[in-house]
């Protein structure tokens, strides 16, 4: 009991004096998943919202695909990145292998998916709301996505904070083709797993911390925005 | 795209018949009102005319030409808001007239000064009254100068006050030169609004005449049950 105690005292210890090795780590995950949130953001919301409007030939097929990579397993993304990324891979010559860049491309391609599943649920529902007057006012399919990603701008947040928690949660894709190089490439998650192991139980749990801080105060703006926008909008 | 004459035009969804043979001719002008009883399929008429139905059979002829792409504007009973302020869901129906944004908000400001509306532009549109969002409708629909304007029962649950707004608005769109298709269960307001009357059951037109001669000499017994509120509840004739 005394040995927890302690253990959690210096965690906090940590935290309270600034530790330079727990800043670097969290401030690469925060660039790395904050940087896949965004471009998830800007192809994920879309990608939705197109699969909400648009009738096309596969589009049953489109969303089977799409609602199903909502739950790929994040090692076999980060394999498959990987694979585009080794030196023999299609874009080795980049050399973006163990890089946070390599890193932000495994998260995004983790996060569109789920962002696009979510987004499309959300846009379709207004969608069947809205598509008789959009059609009458001789709106076209781009003037329809538009204009429903702009009215669901609030709704959307729940699509973003869920790609935000799976990119900052997962493991698998960044150990893999980030390799959790010190300085370089340790971000929360590989960090937690590698202090874990070595026992050095302080700093794993100073790290865990700060993950749920930031998870449940971007939840908590993101509570207060919708409930500001529930009464600005109605 | 005057006159618009519909020839035998039908709409079976499912086997179902809706629209059952429709022959109708609207000219220019007016304020057309079409009645009759639930289910009539004075909607589905209504829709179709503005090309979001499909008729499964018969022919719409846009005065000789091909249905315009601009032009033919739809207020519903229930209208949606989009959530931002008013002045933006006005704007809003400029966008496929390529129309630039700032002239968009230049001329939907206008409109809702027309409408009543200017003093709550930058409140959001969800939070009016029933009566003002369907100003806000109308002044969404009026703003893009339709030839064509269709309302379907646009004061259906207004009260008298609100309906009267909504009234003078029609009055005045019509002066500025927009042909007017309505539906209505209110029969006051067809002789306070209308200039022709066109009478639907089950599907088909029983009767297109000038508001007093409907009213005053129903061409059939089931206009004049119609008129008189007794009008059996699924009615075969």
């Amino acid at each position: 009991m005394y040995g927890l105690a302690a253990t959690f005292s210096d965690a906090f210890a940590l935290l309270a004096t600034f530790d330079h090795r727990a800043v670097e780590i969290v401030s690469l995950s925060l660039q790395v998943s904050g940087s896949a949130v965004i471009l998830g953001t800007l192809l994920g919301l879309p990608l939705g919202a197109c699969l909400a409007v648009g009738r096309f030939p596969g589009r049953s097929a489109a969303l089977v695909v799409i609602n199903g990579l909502m739950g790929a397993p994040s090692v076999v993304v980060g394999v498959v990145v990987y694979l585009i990324l080794s030196r023999s891979g299609p874009l080795g010559e980049l050399g973006m292998l163990y890089t946070p860049a390599a890193m932000v491309a495994a998260q995004t391609l983790l996060v569109v998916p789920l962002m696009a599943a979510i987004a499309r649920q959300i846009i379709d529902d207004t969608w069947q709301r809205y598509a008789e007057e959009f059609r009458a006012m001789r709106f076209t399919w781009l003037q329809s996505v538009t204009t429903l990603l702009y009215d669901c701008r609030h709704s959307l947040l729940v699509a973003v904070l869920a790609g935000l928690g799976r990119a900052m949660s997962e493991v698998g894709a960044v150990m893999i083709v980030g390799g959790n190089i010190d300085h370089a490439t340790r971000v929360m998650t590989t960090a937690i797993a590698l202090e874990t192991s070595k026992g050095d139980l302080p700093l794993a749990i100073a790290l865990g911390i700060v993950l749920v801080a930031v998870i449940l105060v971007l939840n908590a703006a993101a509570f207060a925005m919708r409930a500001w926008a529930m009464r600005r909008y109605g | 795209m005057f006159p618009l004459r519909l020839h035998d035009v039908r709409f079976q969804p499912n086997g179902r018949m809706v629209l059952d043979g429709i022959e109708l001719e609207l000219g220019g002008e007016g304020i057309t009102l079409v009645l009759g009883p639930n289910g009539a399929g004075k909607s589905v008429l209504l829709r179709t005319i503005c090309g979001l139905l499909e008729p499964t059979g018969g022919q719409i002829d846009w005065g000789g030409g091909a249905r315009p792409h601009l032009g033919v504007m739809m207020v519903f009973q229930h209208p949606m808001m989009l959530r931002a302020p008013v002045l933006e869901n006005v704007a809003l129906a400029l966008k496929p007239h390529g129309v630039p944004r700032i002239e968009r908000r230049r001329r939907a400001a206008r409109m809702l000064d027309r409408v009543g509306l200017l003093a709550r532009a930058s409140d959001s549109a969800r939070l009016l009254s029933g009566g003002e969002q369907q100003r806000l409708a109308l002044a969404r629909a009026w703003v893009t100068a339709p030839r064509l304007l269709l309302l379907d029962e646009p004061t259906a649950s207004l009260d008298p006050s609100a309906t009267a707004e909504v009234e003078r608005i029609v009055r005045e769109i019509r002066t500025d030169g927009t042909r007017i298709v309505m539906t209505t269960h209110n029969l006051g307001q067809a002789t306070r609004l209308g200039d022709d009357v066109v009478f639907m059951s089950a599907g088909r037109v029983r009767e297109h005449a000038s508001v007093q001669r409907f009213f005053a000499r129903p061409a059939s017994d089931e206009a004049r049950l119609f008129i008189q509120g007794e009008l059996p509840w699924r009615m075969n004739f």
